[in-house]
């Protein structure tokens, strides 16, 4: 395959990769960048010393993806860890997260920056518990595009009524996700290559893509640019020089939506409305700024804007309300408990906020809420309410995952505590009036 | 990272999200630059990040003293050119002090010691971020580092305690004393930094292009004859060779081997490291002490 990939035209798929223990995902991922050539001889070498020590039979394509001395020892994958390939179509980013049942945050983590998510199922043991998590994971993050990998079909002679089987079990429950996703399932033997690069003449009834073509075409961020325009401001450029005297530009990068010179805009939290005069970047001036880029802005009027602010288009207004419900996943062995503060980042903003209540926890297994719960523990997924010390402008995450989501921050510790997804902005009238904010 | 826009349009994007992230969220940061590929890339970043204002933070030299000669020459046209400021920490001058012990033998090397002085450094000017160019393809351990990577006030980096990053909210809050190193191209590939260098026209050391050079071979790799920083064996005198040669990082001399090429170009070099069978690190010795050598230096500190 030739890695000569043409920068003027390859884009780029994020994905995750998600799986029970010994369903096969690290040797998928070692096949896909063996396959790719994105493996060198050095790293090769190095694998084939450590499966000979180890005593391995062959060398181990899952070695390849295990980064850290602790892991390596204990033979286990234990965080997030980032891989890269190419193929002439597309370059690709993969969040290789583990499956095990403890380690949701992980999982969490690696989708919050994914488009698509491989699932792995073990063909002999097809959907299981671990199967439902994930998909509920990579729903609730809205992650766009899941694949669902039925692998070590050798172990099943490719068996077209077993696929069907599997198949059969997965629709049962996706109907009750609470984002819909695309799904598209693919047959495999990661282990002997069938359907990962090439496909498999061992399951002709299988008519689908094999997985590395779905993966160089899939269309993802299709609804992006045709959302509501978002720019949240990160840093004022205020060059100290006569040549650029009054220039005051606004940096960031657009978060959805596209902005033109000559728009009306508002940003908040001031509430002002003025209009966009230049979009600036070092090779010049451009017309428009478009999703995912980065640009400073520059104003019609003097309006006092700050890191934290937001830009929107004037008549595409955000939400705005200190007091929201949102999905938190809780990242952390101290439980969370009602009336606990922190710092919360949104977007380039910081607030400090308390936690009233915690309103119900999901069972991921199951999708069922269990009102009432006293506490988070950690990899605990559920609803809370929360209060800011100042509004929040935003839009729900299942409209918009940058002015959606936000993490907590400990106030002693400076650790990230959860990741949160907003659901809405609370009324006055369902506020207790007894909670306090102490600044 | 809609398809409408191309992975080298994503990176440089994301880059300069985190830079300006970094000069946001804290008080005093700085940008380590030593003249190799990867900070020439990340400082070409900062200006297109901060552009038409100077870049809001110094450029951090950590000078072992075995530089080659044509590093030190880009490094001061750059400055002057991006009109940095420039901050440098000398190797030598903590061996000087006693702060470092230099290593002995044919194999010694500064690498190792630059982790003292960068720490000196770092709290000497009280820097509370350091920008690296540092990517997670480069090697195994660094494949789970983050964005911002958070050190103890010892500098230390604690593999167990890495805060998760999500979206693209960033946490560098801290406590005094503390630090974080920043990693812009944490995302990019040799390949993608190759690219970008070719299509933004970038200018790199003629190291990085062929030329000749005398070398001696030394465990399958050709350090340089000619700074005479490499302590050569007396049977390894009656070796040097003249070859053409490029390098594929530049560090410390004493550490960084040559391949042959013939590569002169841009083009060619991104033909060459398209075929290439070999990761750019296998090329340093540094990494090559054991398995884990790299996971080792970062927990002492190391970039
Ligand atoms: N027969 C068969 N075995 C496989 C296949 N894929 C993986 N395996 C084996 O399953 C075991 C677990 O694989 P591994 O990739 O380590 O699983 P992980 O825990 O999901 O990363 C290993 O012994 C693999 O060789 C496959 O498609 N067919």
């Amino acid at each position: 395959m030739d890695l000569l990939v043409n920068p003027t035209e390859s884009s780029l798929l994020r994905f995750t990769t998600a799986g029970s223990v010994d369903d096969g995902k690290s040797t998928l991922i070692g096949r896909l960048l063996y396959d790719s050539k994105s493996i060198f001889e050095d790293q090769l070498l190095a694998v084939e010393e450590s499966s000979k020590r180890r005593g391995d039979e062959h060398v181990n394509l899952a070695l390849l993806t295990d980064g850290l001395r602790a892991e390596r020892e204990q033979g286990i994958t234990i965080d997030v860890a980032y891989r890269y390939f190419a193929t002439p179509k597309r370059k690709f980013i993969i969040a290789d997260t583990p499956g095990h049942i403890q380690y949701t945050r992980n999982m969490v983590t690696g989708a919050s920056t994914a488009d698509l998510a491989i699932i792995l199922v073990d063909a002999r043991h097809g959907v299981v518990e671990q199967t439902r998590r994930h998909t509920f994971l990579a729903s609730l993050l809205r992650i766009e595009q899941i694949v669902l990998a039925i692998n070590k079909m050798d172990l099943v002679e490719f068996s077209e009524a077993r696929y069907n089987e599997i198949l059969a079990d997965f629709e049962q429950f996706r109907g009750s996700l609470e984002n819909k996703v695309n799904v598209t399932v693919i047959p495999m033997s990661a282990l002997n290559g069938d359907n990962v690069v090439d496909r498999s003449a061992n399951m002709p009834w299988f008519t689908g893509k094999p997985l590395l073509e779905h993966l160089e075409s899939v269309q993802v961020h299709v609804g992006e640019s045709e959302g509501t325009a978002r720019f949240p401001v990160q840093w004022v450029i205020r060059p100290q020089s006569d040549e650029y005297h009054d220039f005051r530009g606004f940096a960031g990068r657009v978060a959805s939506g596209t902005f033109k010179v000559g728009d009306e805009v508002t940003a908040y939290p001031a509430g002002m409305n003025t209009r966009i005069t230049g979009i600036h970047t070092l090779e010049g001036a451009k017309e428009e700024a478009i999703p995912s880029l980065s640009y400073s802005i520059t104003l019609a009027n003097e309006i006092d804007i700050s890191r934290g602010d937001l830009i929107t288009k004037a008549d595409e207004p955000p939400q705005h309300s200190p007091h929201i419900d949102a999905m938190i996943c809780w990242f952390t062995e101290k439980p969370l408990k009602p009336r606990g503060k922190f710092y919360l980042r949104h977007t380039t903003r910081t607030v400090r906020a308390s936690v009233p209540d915690l309103l119900y926890k999901v069972n991921i297994s199951t999708m069922e809420r269990v009102p009432g719960p006293t506490e988070f523990g950690l990899n605990d997924i559920g609803c809370i309410r929360l209060r800011c010390a100042s509004p929040l402008f935003f839009d729900p995450y299942n409209t918009n995952r940058t002015t959606g989501s936000f993490i907590l921050v400990d106030e002693q510790t400076n650790n990230t505590v959860a990741a949160g997804m907003i659901l809405r902005a609370v009324g006055d009238e369902s506020i207790k009036s007894t909670d306090e904010f102490a600044i | 990272m809609s398809s409408s826009i191309t992975h080298l349009q994503y990176l440089e994007s994301e880059a300069i999200y985190i830079l300006r992230e970094t000069a946001a969220q804290f008080g005093k940061p700085a940008m380590l630059f030593s003249g190799g590929k990867d900070s020439i890339v990340m400082a070409w970043l900062a200006r297109k990040a901060f552009h038409p204002a100077h870049l809001p933070f110094p450029l951090l030299h950590i000078d072992t003293g075995h530089n080659f000669p044509e590093a030190i020459e880009y490094r001061d046209w750059f400055v002057k050119e991006v009109k940095a400021t420039l901050v440098v920490g000398s190797v030598q001058k903590s061996i000087d002090e006693g702060r470092a012990v230099e290593e002995k033998g044919h194999n010694a090397s500064r690498n190792k010691l630059q982790t003292v002085t960068l720490l000196d450094t770092i709290e000497q000017h009280e820097f509370d971020a350091c920008l690296g160019g540092g990517r997670r393809d480069e090697e195994k351990a660094r494949a789970k580092e983050r964005f911002f990577s958070h050190r103890d006030e010892f500098g230390q980096w604690d593999p167990k305690n890495q805060r998760p990053e999500l979206w693209n909210i960033f946490n560098g809050r801290k406590n005094f004393g503390e630090h974080f190193r920043v990693f812009p191209l944490s995302n990019w590939t040799e390949m993608d930094v190759w690219q970008y260098i070719r299509q933004e026209n970038i200018p790199l050391p003629n190291l990085y292009f062929s030329h000749q050079r005398r070398v001696i071979e030394r465990h399958g790799q050709f350090l340089d004859a000619e700074t005479g920083f490499v302590q050569l064996l007396d049977e390894e005198k009656s070796r040097i060779k003249e070859m053409t040669v490029r390098f594929r990082t530049v560090g410390d001399a004493t550490c960084t081997g040559a391949v042959l090429s013939d590569a002169s170009t841009i083009d060619d070099v991104v033909a060459e490291v398209a075929a290439a069978r070999q990761t750019e690190r296998g090329t340093r010795a540094d990494d090559r002490r054991s398995e884990t050598a790299m996971e080792d230096r970062k927990k002492e500190g190391y970039f």
